[in-house]
């Protein structure tokens, strides 16, 4: 099997099964509770916290579990544009962002809001002037993605803050960090990050899981309302096994080493893609190179999909939470239809070879070969 | 307290000298359909099925909502038995078994229907006392006997004497089975498991094509077919459905027809190898979703070349039908929001960009002829796949 569909999740790291697993038949009390079993539980649920905020430089108690990363963004623009609702209307966000930034967006902007969405530059980034121009003193939340996740390309994103608060200082700045955790060092300070979104499953850790930090001092309402778990910003009980395995695949992390290897391998597939007759490359030069944006000659995304697929060759036609739509990623970049139509996502993990790139570059040669051109 | 579910047969009861033959086909298929949920006795009298429960503790809401989709019945009334044919047991049961119902409402009447002419009571009498003593139970209520929130029917039936509240409507139509079998070409979209609906409703008992392109189409789509028939069979019962592999037979199309007459020729191949399945199966017609005028392949000319590909009647259920109305059906059968799940099917492969939407029957037969499908079509023919709806 050639796994390259990582950007969409991950297989989950064995020390990290191994304590999901633990915490689900031995450790399994609820952290809440008053008893043993309770305290024992909360001082993993906070063990996996400690590591969580230690991975992007953060104090423990800046961490909020949620249930993804659609949660966690949902929580930071919701919260963030509802705490000052009285005050501040516009909302800044940037045409490329996930889905769960787009839509959460959207639905501000149908109660009320104003929702501001800045348009990347033609080299496929979002410049901090653009954004910084569309700052008013009205406005309570700027929001841009640190990675794209169907192109890789990286946003200058601590500039693009530091510009934004020229502007206007109270102005609280999110960033959704997904497909960059884990693979780049970052460091909320750095990056001038007020909330900044993580997910669990594309990490190495399972499903369900993710984290929203909230700067400290940074207000926003929460979304869901009961017990007092996650300081009552995110309340229910915490699916321990999932906290508690997120935490020790992020004590895993070896950034440095894994960036080199993926960086050497992603300049071995742009090399050996390229020599494919009609194969375009769509990822920005310098974007992450974890990820790999591709178009095959004009075969339908989904036809080279499932071509790949019978020869165990995984990856993805865009974004996996758009099953099937045109990507409004390429779009903006300013590819046509036709070159969105045919775009395949590769992205790597740590445990990605140049064997998978080669079986890859064969397949769609082959595809190339014999499947229908429109 | 028993209960019993008393249902009306639709049209059967129109049928002459083989009426025997559609109430059996139905017993048959309310047999099958409550089989899980316990032992039934199931009997016919005075043109109403009696279904009535061996064991206690039977789901009773769930067999209601599974009588409420099989075909031949077009109303049923979930009963009580009075424990004896009295008019004391009839006024015993009456107020305990309809309290809530009788609660909720604000105005009633009783309907006495009195099959037994010997009970000692007249209808009108039935009436009046059962009328009487409810009026007397449920002081809130008045009697309206015209537009009545809830009617109370006491029937006095050779076999016992039964209670129960306004009827709930069937699915109507024919029993299934009783109308013969049929091939439905099931691609995947909103109108055909609509038209498979339709025609089991007719009392068509039937067979499933499908048609797949992988890698042109994806698992997924065969599965959304899968799941389409599930929602159909709770209708139209179990059946087969056959999955054809397709992808040669259109990359040869491709390459050896011309573009505009892509869609007209793969509708008429569809046809012909839907045929050679339908005949296997003692299929005595097809059916397929098509609608006039909805898409370039739905015109007159084009509806003319794809008939012309076989020799079977072809039912076209929707084809007067707009498209909102399918759609309304869709969603009373709740197979809309599968039909609408984003995969490709077969017949959006190779769209051409300009179909002929008057296409010339001898060009057609012609390109088709040239380009020879016939070996293909064996060997599609030799690798159909089979998977058992329930």
């Amino acid at each position: 099997m050639h796994y390259l569909d990582n950007s969409a999740t991950t297989v989950v790291s064995s020390a990290a099964a191994q304590k999901a697993l633990e915490i689900m038949t031995e450790n399994f009390g609820n952290p809440s509770s008053l008893h043993t079993l309770g305290i024992n539980a909360e001082h993993e649920l906070e063990a996996a916290r400690d590591k969580v905020a230690r991975a992007i430089g953060a104090d423990s108690g800046e961490i909020t579990f949620t249930s993804g990363g659609t949660e966690a963004n949902n929580l930071a623009l919701f919260g963030a544009a509802e705490a000052k609702r009285r005050t501040c209307k516009r909302v800044i966000i940037s045409s490329t962002e996930h889905s769960s930034v787009l839509e959460a967006a959207k639905k501000l902007s149908d109660s009320g809001f104003e929702v501001v969405r800045i348009s990347l530059a033609e080299d496929g980034v979002i410049r901090p002037e653009d954004v910084a121009s569309a700052v008013t003193p009205d406005t309570s939340l700027v929001s841009v993605m640190l990675v794209n996740n169907e192109t890789g390309a990286i946003n200058p994103v601590a500039e693009i803050f530091e510009a934004v608060r020229l502007k206007n200082k109270s102005v609280l700045c999110h960033t959704d960090a997904v497909q960059a955790f884990g693979k780049l060092d970052i460091k909320v300070k750095k990056l001038g990050a007020d909330l900044l979104t993580v997910s669990a499953h594309k990490v190495h850790a399972p499903k369900g899981c993710g984290a929203l930090y909230i700067k400290k001092g940074a207000r926003i309402l929460p979304r869901q309302y009961g017990g007092e778990q996650e300081k009552r910003i995110r309340p229910g009980t915490e699916p321990l096994p999932a906290i508690a395995a997120f935490g020790v695949a992020c004590s895993e992390f070896e950034i440095e080493k894994n960036l080199a290897l993926v960086t050497d391998l992603n300049n071995y597939a742009r090399e050996r893609l390229s020599a494919i007759d009609g194969v375009l490359i769509n990822s920005p030069e310098n974007a992450l190179p974890y990820v790999l944006n591709i178009t095959a000659g004009r075969v339908r995304s989904e036809t080279m999909l499932h071509f790949l697929e019978e020869r165990e060759i995984y990856v993805s036609s865009g974004s996996a939470c758009a099953k099937g739509k045109p990507s409004h990623v390429l779009a903006a970049m300013g590819y046509s239809r036709q070159r969105a139509d045919s775009a395949l996502r590769i992205s790597f993990s740590k445990f990605s070879t140049r064997d998978d790139v080669d079986a890859l570059a064969e397949g769609i040669a082959l595809g190339l070969k014999i499947l229908a051109h429109r | 307290m028993k209960e019993i579910l008393l249902l009306k047969d639709g049209e059967i009861v129109l049928k002459g000298l083989n009426r025997r033959q559609f109430e059996d086909a139905l017993k048959r298929n309310i047999k099958h359909s409550l089989s899980d949920l316990g032992r039934f006795d199931i009997s016919s009298a005075q043109s109403t099925i009696y279904v009535r429960p061996l064991d206690d503790g039977v789901d009773f809401d769930e067999a209601c909502d599974r009588i409420s989709r099989i075909f031949g019945i077009v109303s049923f009334s979930r009963a009580a038995m009075c424990p004896e044919k009295t008019m004391e047991s009839v006024l015993e049961t009456a107020p305990v078994y309809l309290e809530k119902t009788l609660k909720a409402a604000g105005t009633f009447k009783v309907e006495a229907k009195r099959s037994d002419k010997k009970f000692p009571l007249r209808s009108p009498e039935i009436c009046n006392v059962a009328g009487g003593l409810l009026l007397e139970k449920f002081p809130h209520l008045t009697v309206d006997v015209h537009n009545p929130d809830v009617t109370v029917y006491v029937e006095i039936r050779d076999f016992g004497a039964y209670i129960h509240a306004d009827p709930i409507r069937g699915a109507g139509g024919i029993p299934v089975g009783t109308g013969g079998r049929a091939a439905i070409l099931i691609s995947g979209g909103i109108d055909s498991p609509v038209a498979a609906y339709m025609m089991a409703k007719r009392g068509i008992k039937l067979t499933a094509i499908h048609f797949a392109s992988p890698p042109y189409t994806s698992a997924r789509a065969e599965e959304k077919v899968v799941k389409l028939l599930q929602k159909v069979s709770r209708y139209a019962g179990p059946m087969r459905m056959y999955t054809v592999p397709f992808t040669k037979i259109q990359e040869k199309l491709r390459d050896d027809c011309p573009e505009e007459l892509f869609t007209i020729i793969m509708r008429r191949l569809m046809m012909q190898i839907s045929e050679r399945i339908a005949k296997q199966r003692d299929c005595g017609a097809l059916i397929t979703g098509e609608s006039l005028g909805q898409v370039a392949s739905q015109t007159i000319g084009a509806l003319g070349c794809t008939d012309e590909a076989t020799d079977m009647v072809v039912f076209r259920p929707l084809i007067g039908m707009d498209k909102q109305e399918i759609i309304n059906i869709s969603y009373k059968i709740d197979t809309y929001e599968t039909s609408i799940e984003p995969y490709e099917d077969c017949c959006t492969v190779f769209t051409p960009r300009h179909p002929r939407t008057k296409p010339i029957l001898k060009f057609v037969k012609a390109a088709q002829e040239q380009a020879n499908f016939e070996p293909l079509i064996e060997e599609a023919m030799n690798n159909l796949k089979i998977t058992y709806i329930e």
